[in-house]
């Protein structure tokens, strides 16, 4: 089932990079298409963990939070950019990600770094180590709703 | 209409344009590596998201899109790879951040306390 | 008003070289490097339709893709001294 997912958006790639459609180029794309998802499934790359294709459905829960939050994010780190004083307070603390699987502590550390403003600098088991720009944005990772929000995302997996 | 999607095309591209100048500035103003990245990751989200959705709109519904969008995908995939494997290396290194405020050792010690954390 | 787009991005190119002369850290210069691949992508999207050849974009996903590579090789290197080190196996022996 994920061989075949693999196998589907691999095909979807390479009909966008070719832009031909002619039948020797799309038989060609198809078979390498299928012997690249077959060669990542027996390298066990197409897992649970590798390719999260139960959290595709998924993506509107979750997606348009996160990029209303990094654009709101971002504008406050361009202020603080240009703001004469450069008005920064760096804070580094310790968050624990209550996400069960790795896919989806995957998503809740990058969702941190992608957030302008906060980097996870480190992973250990469950703990994130951040660093942020300023110490009200430590205070919003610490208060934990990006955390539910992953969680919620991530689903019964 | 034409008209109305070059104005909104020409917002996105002045606005992306803007952000990415700022992020720029800002990584040559931040005092030291941790706070430049804060700075980085303004390019790779606003700067590059606004470019990119300007330049769709001006592509129109084309194959050109399809490979704009496949673009910023992987800014949005693989920068906060790019910037974690940065901060773990830095910290590593030995590289101690200034900080204004240490909050590791409490909320190690609060986080302890409460116990029951999935461990490797 | 791509013209407008290229000057803003060869700007930050500017500032991101700028940041990557100064150093002071292997770290900075790293990252000024990363800055300066991406804003390379978005250097090469913007060109294309300067000259309205979009074929410059297939040029700019490789970019990326390189970019990435590059970058984690550079930071695996200056850690380990070693492209083909293996994390895990250090790990399963402590």
């Amino acid at each position: 089932m994920r061989t075949i997912s693999l196998a589907f958006i691999l095909y979807v790639f390479w009909l966008v990079l070719s832009g031909y459609f002619k039948p020797f180029l799309l038989i060609a794309g198809a078979i390498c298409a299928v012997l690249c998802a077959l060669a990542a499934g027996r390298l066990n790359a197409a897992d649970e963990e590798g390719h999260p294709n139960h959290l595709i459905l998924r993506t509107p829960t979750y997606y348009p939070w996160l990029l209303w939050e990094i654009a709101k994010s971002a504008w406050s780190v361009t202020k603080i950019i240009l703001h004469p004083k450069l008005p920064i307070s760096p804070t580094m603390s310790v968050v624990r990600a209550s996400q069960r699987t790795a896919a989806g502590i995957a998503t809740y550390a990058n969702s941190i770094t992608l957030t302008p403003g906060t980097i996870t600098a480190d992973v250990q088991g469950n703990d994130l180590t951040i660093h942020a720009l300023v110490a009200d944005g430590a205070t919003d990772v610490e208060g934990g709703e990006m955390d539910r929000r992953v969680r919620a995302f991530e689903g019964g997996a | 209409m034409t008209l109305a999607v070059d104005i909104a095309s020409w917002v996105l591209i002045v606005l992306g344009s803007f952000f990415t100048v700022v992020g720029a500035f800002g990584l040559v103003r931040m005092p030291e590596v941790f706070t430049r990245m804060h700075a980085a990751s303004v390019i790779e989200t606003l700067g590059a998201g606004f470019l990119i959705f300007g330049m769709c709109l001006q592509a129109g519904f084309t194959l050109v899109t399809l490979k704009l969008l496949f673009i910023l995908a992987l800014f949005f995939f693989f920068a906060p790879v790019v910037t974690h494997a940065l901060a773990r290396a830095v910290l590593h290194a030995g590289i101690e951040p200034k900080l204004a405020e240490d909050r590791r050792a409490a909320a190690k010690q609060r986080l302890a306390a409460s116990g029951e954390g999935r461990q490797p | 008003m791509f013209a407008v787009a290229a000057v803003a991005i060869l700007a930050s190119l500017a500032l991101a070289i700028a940041r990557a002369i100064a150093g002071p850290t292997l770290f900075d210069r790293v990252l000024a490097g990363n800055t300066v691949g991406t804003l390379a992508i978005l250097l090469l999207a913007v060109f294309g339709f300067l000259t309205g050849r979009p074929e410059f974009l297939d040029l700019g996903l490789t970019y990326g893709l390189l970019n990435l590579i590059g970058t984690l090789a550079v930071l695996k290197f200056f850690r380990y001294g070693d492209l083909a080190h293996d994390d895990d196996a250090g790990d399963r022996a402590r």
